[in-house]
């Protein structure tokens, strides 16, 4: 059994320690600036001092409520955004009509900053989590939009005349054939999407909100400045995203892996 | 009786009727099929073709290049809808990708993400068969193609041979009495083509189905062929049909008998009308592949077999009682 495992431990230890690596260096040189330059905590605080309220936010109960309102944010918006962006791209890439009509409006949603619709959007659907639902789709919806259009229109035009020949429906050319031939494409998309979905949800909750990751780092800096837990927040955020990605890129290697 | 044929729900009762019947070859006609293909790039591409196909017969359709002999095997396929004329499989009009047909492209066309048996299983999906009787099927259809050890096997990792009998084996799932081969293996070097060939004949022997066959080669479509059809360039016309008096079954070694010489002389003797390259050039690749100066036939020899392929399909097999 260990011998079964050795490679695999191997193999995860020399990818891990450039990381680890880059890490160290990147927290000695945060310390250091800190140092050299001898900012207050309130306006720099040093790696430790981070860690330290970091661990407290977590322990005293503060981060859980506003991680989770992020996570849920997050989560629910990048499903929507994505299921949304992939009938519409499948719809862009079999009709030429649908990608002349729509096209414009597309890249202008994507061209507007997120950032100055926001409050547009509170101001219409409020500063509850369906706003938040609706910014994140918004900005998850072109990057996988665009993806699962370019990879249904860059699928084999031969596959397809084979399944014609066996009388596969439309539903099924879909389901059958384009999709599964385009998802390394979609795939490459979703992950774009999911770190995406991270912004437009802290841009949601800072147009408007009262929970959430995002409104900590608004809390704590503008009435209980205390930079540390900002800080603290932002890992958090950070640690987010990338576990996301992860996830994502796993789910990617499950599926197209072997291709 | 075959379980596999068995309906396994109420069908309707001209289909039960038709389940319990072994596959038969089909009858084809295409009756003064016309077509042009409109757009960019105009051009007028079959011009009143008539043909007949009896139930079992081999027919390979020969031409030059870009004659419109792919195309007129798409209509015969109800691929492409013909502009005027119509064709008829035993008597029925084809009107659009009909079940009756099952077609091999000049590439295999597997989905690279599926193993070979769910690539043969794609057709009976697509049909909603049963699980069951897909698993049957499927494990019939590779042990016919002599592929049963290869069934979990992905397309990337097979040989553009091996290949392509995954695509016949997919194009007969659903029994189909006509089968259309589009340059089946023009993909595959000269020595395992003919390979190819004699498989294909066994193939044939084995399932009873008719064969329509577009090829390039001339020693090909007489070898394989009840008849061969001459088309003429662009707008395609039947210019000859020329049957081949071969008795049956044939082996490699009957492509050097002297009637499949001359045979072959007289399909010649049409296409030189139509001064077609492709027909030479192709001639002239396979004896270069072979390792021989231009117009020296290969010597045939006895080559290995692939391992796992089944006796009566081994067209290597030595001559003889077994």
């Amino acid at each position: 059994m260990s011998a079964a495992r050795r490679p695999g431990t191997r193999r995860l230890a020399a990818s891990v320690w450039p990381i680890a690596l880059s890490l160290a260096v990147f927290l000695i040189v945060w310390q250091l600036i800190v140092f050299v330059s001898g900012f207050q905590s309130f306006v720099l605080p040093g790696p430790l001092t981070v860690a330290e309220r970091f661990v407290r936010a977590w322990a005293d109960g503060m981060m859980w409520p506003h991680f989770s309102t992020t996570l849920l944010e997050v989560l629910l918006g990048f499903a929507l955004g994505s299921v949304v962006a992939l009938v519409a791209g499948i719809g862009l890439a079999r009709s030429r009509l649908a990608e002349r009509l729509l096209s414009p409006y597309l890249v202008a949603a994507q061209a507007t900053p997120v950032l100055a619709l926001a409050p547009l959007i509170a101001l219409w659907f409020g500063t509850g989590l369906f706003s938040k639902l609706i910014i994140c789709t918004l900005i998850v919806f072109f990057p996988v939009a665009i993806a699962t259009m370019v990879g249904i229109r860059s699928v084999d035009k031969r596959l397809l005349e084979m399944a014609r020949s066996f009388r596969a429906s439309s539903w099924q050319i879909i389901t059958r054939i384009e999709v599964p031939a385009a998802l390394p494409a979609i795939l490459g998309g979703l992950r774009v999407g999911i770190t995406l979905a991270v912004i437009g949800a802290i841009v949601g909750e800072w147009a408007g909100g009262d929970s959430g990751l995002g409104v900590l780092i608004n809390i704590a800096r503008g009435s209980l400045f205390d930079t540390p837990l900002m800080f603290a927040a932002l890992m958090t955020l950070a640690l987010m995203g990338i576990s996301l990605y992860l996830v994502m890129l796993a789910i990617e290697r499950r599926l197209v892996g072997e291709r | 009786m075959d379980p596999l044929r068995q309906p396994e729900t109420a069908m309707s009762s001209d289909a039960a009727l038709r389940a319990y019947v072994p596959v038969q070859g089909a009858d084809v006609r295409a009756e003064g099929v016309s077509l042009s293909f409109r757009g960019a790039r105009p051009a007028h591409v079959l011009d009143a073709v008539n043909l007949s196909i009896r139930p079992r017969e081999v027919v390979a359709l020969i031409g030059p290049n870009g004659c419109g002999k792919s195309t007129l095997l798409r209509v015969l396929g109800g691929l492409i809808p013909a502009d005027t004329g119509r064709v008829l499989i035993d008597g029925e009009p084809v009107t659009g990708p009909d079940p009756r047909v099952g077609v091999v492209f000049q590439e295999p066309r597997l989905l690279p993400w599926q193993t070979a048996e769910d690539n043969v299983r794609f057709p009976m999906q697509l049909a909603g068969w049963s699980k069951a009787r897909q698993a049957a099927r499927s494990e019939d259809l590779l042990g016919l193609v002599g592929l049963r050890e290869h069934a979990g096997a992905r397309p990337g990792t097979l040989s553009g041979g091996t290949r392509q009998r995954v695509a016949i084996a997919r194009a007969l799932a659903l029994e189909p009495s006509l089968l259309l081969l589009d340059e089946p293996f023009s993909a595959l070097d000269a020595l395992t083509r003919e390979r190819f060939n004699a498989e294909l004949l066994r193939l044939w022997e084995r399932t009873g189905t008719s064969i329509v066959l577009v090829t390039h080669s001339i020693p090909e479509a007489v070898f394989l062929a009840d008849r061969v059809v001459v088309l003429s360039p662009r707008p395609a016309r039947v210019l000859a049909e020329i049957a081949v008096d071969l008795p049956r079954p044939r082996r490699l070694a009957d492509m050097d008998s002297a009637l499949v010489s001359s045979l072959a002389a007289d399909v010649r003797a049409h296409l030189v009308d139509t001064t077609d390259d492709s027909i030479a050039m192709e001639e002239a690749r396979l004896a270069a592949a072979a390792g021989l100066p231009p117009g020296v036939v290969p010597a045939r020899r006895h080559a290995e077999t692939e391992p796992g392929t089944p006796a009566w399909f081994d067209p290597f097999r030595p001559e003889g009682p077994e």
